[in-house]
């Protein structure tokens, strides 16, 4: 189309049409080669417009980028990601019973949260977005823990205080979740800039979602994390939607989002999000060039989110039903099961049991934190409400728990 | 007061090792009003440096370092240009402590000039300390000299809560009594601006009775605590001065003392007065010390418009005006 008017681009499939992905390339896996992660900037530009696939269509990994994982850690890995789709799908269904007010699912995208949280180490530190609970579930978080969180609880670790799966786990290496998108990619830049400041070699790795590369936050981290060199791994997690708008209107039919590195002078490397080999892998290419004083990499995930935004979202009204069923990278927990069985590692019986056990150990952890209660049933102290705005409560914050019946040291 | 300020910083800096300076032209050029002057050249490029000019990226990096375990000291070149990392100070500095139960905390200072007198216009002389006020979370401090400027930002670089540091940029170089056509003064001579050298600090939420008075109290920080003295000195009035250093924390007990006291209170501060942080202190003042108040709560504050650069000293809360209220408050039935 040409000539004069206001252009408004429109994914290729609404509800009640034909999925259609044709714009997507998928290059074979092992067909993007693996620079050193030394390498100058300028001799990796080509890799913010590749594809980097690791899993081939025979469940063999392939080429260069192929990180050679012992089988144990790719079954941990695996578990890891079974262990979040059966959390979500519980927790899921415990909102449809009315026991909390809010829940969000990470289907699709498992792999981009466990393969960071086990490729990078325990004293570095991830900035995630809300749909990187895997973080947590590849590094043993307690789940009754979560389950506490998300029914605000009495025994809730964030004392009633923040909207279900907002979690905070310093110990696990994962920073404050807010609701508000993008305010905390500058904090990752600003962490890194920290630890090079002292002098350790750890490293921050930042998510962001493709619709959120549209705030300035996104920009001003990348022009920090540039210009200061900072160690870390900032991540642009391009599931396609953001709630009902497809990546176009972050500008994503333009050009890749890893292509927005090259502005700012830092490697972009675009992967398959669904690929946990090539996830570790890239993740681990810019670990190495972080920690070799080498500075930041933007990595776009290419996933798909295949469930809906949250528990208050209905994506048939936007998509097309069947829409993830076509997604041309498949799955990321099949295609890792597919390869360890492959290999000759894991087959069809141990899954089955994998899966059982891992659905009794969410089930117990529903029961325990069932049994402190649910949202409403059970909440932390009313004081709670008060205390951690500042350090100390000040004098209004003092009479305000007075006044609802409070002493200051209840 | 600039010496004092930049004194502060190099006592913290030579203190502790996790206190960094940075912002928009403050490391080898030292600022633009020169408050960062020989840091770079003493404390070394990685302490205090330049950055891009991306207020929201400042504070977010701050708060990214401030989650670490440093106290990053950002300096924002003009309080009219910290809008851009609003955001970052309510969504995540306020909050940071408190939705992550206490495992993360936002202990930054962010510095800004602020205020007008200096014929800035619109966009170099505002004065939006109530909108930082407003926001449960963050504290917000106002010195009005040089002794208190040291030891406040001494006090704010050790508080463990995020604290917006607002510089009155007219009184960085001498005292302002509101006089704009008067003769330029310096600091020389005055009381408070005998700055002790080395560590000091002057506690956050503690104001400062500048002139004890039994006719009224006035109420006022920055600026306007020279503006209030010049007004009841030449009304010849025993009005009580305070200066109230912060205005979170609030100091309400040295308040309701003074007012229940004297039983009239006059407000007067540079922003504009609706909604303005005077609103808030009227509102105290009949909360707590109705019964003590022999005339209503009056203000003098900025006109409700943008900062105009022509009428400079027809906005700017004058001696004349505040001295218009005190005869009022102080008027016989």
């Amino acid at each position: 189309m040409s000539g004069i008017g206001l252009h408004v681009p429109e994914p290729g499939a609404r509800p009640g049409d034909e999925p259609d992905f044709s714009h997507i390339v998928v290059q074979p896996a092992g067909s993007v080669d693996c620079p050193p992660h030394d390498a100058d900037e300028h001799e990796l530009r080509h890799l913010a417009f590749d594809l980097i696939r690791v899993l081939d269509d025979d469940d063999h990994a392939r080429g260069g980028w192929n990180p050679r994982l012992d089988p144990d850690v790719l079954r941990a890995g695996l578990e890891a990601m079974l262990l979040t789709r059966a959390f979500d799908d519980r927790l899921f269904r415990l909102h449809r019973q009315g026991k909390t007010s809010f829940y969000m699912k990470s289907t699709g995208e498992e792999a981009c949260a466990v393969a960071p949280s086990l490729a990078l180490r325990r004293d570095d530190m991830a900035f995630p977005t809300y749909r990187v609970a895997g973080w947590l579930h590849a590094r043993g978080y307690p789940l009754e823990r979560m389950v506490n969180q998300i029914f605000s609880n009495a025994e809730d670790p964030l004392r009633g205080r923040q909207l279900p799966i907002l979690y905070s786990a310093r110990d696990y290496g994962f920073y404050s979740l807010s609701g508000n998108v993008g305010s905390r990619f500058g904090h990752a830049v600003g962490w890194a800039m920290a630890a090079a400041y002292s002098g350790r070699d750890q490293i921050a790795l930042g998510y962001i979602g493709e619709g959120t590369t549209a705030e300035g936050d996104f920009h001003e981290a990348l022009t920090f994390a540039s210009v200061y060199r900072a160690p870390a791994i900032l991540c642009v997690t391009n599931n396609q939607w953001a709630i009902s708008s497809f990546s176009g209107i972050a500008n994503g039919t333009a050009q890749s989002f890893a292509a927005k590195a090259i502005g700012y002078g830092l490697p972009g490397l675009r992967v398959d999000g669904n690929d946990f080999l090539a996830v570790w892998s890239v993740i681990d290419w810019a670990a190495r060039r972080a920690r070799a004083g080498l500075g930041a990499t933007l990595i776009e995930f290419f996933t798909y989110r295949a469930a809906g935004h949250s528990t208050s979202d209905d994506p048939t009204r936007y998509r097309p039903a069947s829409e993830a069923a076509h997604w041309p990278l498949g799955d990321p927990v099949e295609r890792l099961s597919g390869h360890l069985t492959a290999i000759g590692e894991w087959d069809e019986a141990r899954e089955e049991t994998l899966k059982a056990e891992l659905a009794a150990r969410v089930a117990a952890a529903v029961a325990v934190a069932e049994k402190v209660g649910t949202l409403g049933k059970s909440k932390p102290p009313l004081r709670e409400m008060f205390l951690g705005v500042f350090k100390e409560p000040d004098w209004r914050l003092t009479e305000q728990m007075r006044e609802l019946g409070l002493e200051e040291h209840d | 007061m600039i010496q004092a300020l930049n004194d502060a910083m190099d006592v913290m800096m030579a203190r502790d090792p996790r206190v960094l300076v940075f912002g928009e032209d403050v490391g080898f050029f030292g600022g633009v009003f020169r408050v960062t002057d020989g840091l770079q050249a003493r404390h070394g490029r990685h302490r205090c440096f330049d950055t891009p000019i991306a207020e929201g990226g400042i504070v977010a990096t701050a708060i990214g370092m401030a989650a670490y375990g440093l106290r990053p000291v950002p300096e924002i070149q003009f309080a009219d240009y910290i809008l851009p990392a609003y955001d970052q100070l309510v969504s995540e500095a306020a909050r940071l402590r408190y939705r992550s139960g206490g495992e993360f905390e936002a202990a930054i200072t962010v510095r800004s000039p602020y205020g007008g007198g200096i014929f800035g216009g619109q966009t170099h002389s505002q004065s939006p300390e109530a909108i930082f006020a407003h926001i449960t979370g963050l504290k917000t401090v106002i010195p009005s000299n040089p002794h208190d400027a040291k030891g406040l930002l001494i006090a704010a670089v050790e508080d463990d809560d995020p604290v917006i540091f607002l510089e009155p940029k007219r009184l960085y170089n001498g005292p302002f009594d509101g006089h704009g056509d008067g003769p330029l003064k310096t600091w020389a001579g005055h009381t408070r601006a005998e700055v002790p050298s080395g560590y000091y600090t002057v506690p956050l939420g503690k104001a400062d009775v500048v002139r004890p008075g039994g006719d009224l109290t006035i109420l006022a920080y920055g600026t306007m605590v020279h503006v209030a003295l010049a007004a009841v000195k030449a009304s010849g009035c025993d009005g009580e001065v305070i200066d109230l250093r912060s205005i979170v924390p609030l100091d309400i007990d040295s308040i309701s003392a003074s007012v229940e006291r004297t039983g009239r209170c006059l407000i007067v501060h540079e922003a504009s007065r609706f909604s303005g942080f005077g609103a808030e202190l009227a509102a105290l003042v009949q909360e707590r010390c109705f019964y003590s108040l022999e005339r209503p709560v009056m203000r003098v504050c900025g006109w409700d418009t943008p900062y105009p650069h022509a009428f400079e000293w027809d906005y700017f809360p004058s001696p004349q005006r505040v001295g218009t209220a005190i005869t009022r408050l102080l008027a016989r039935d």
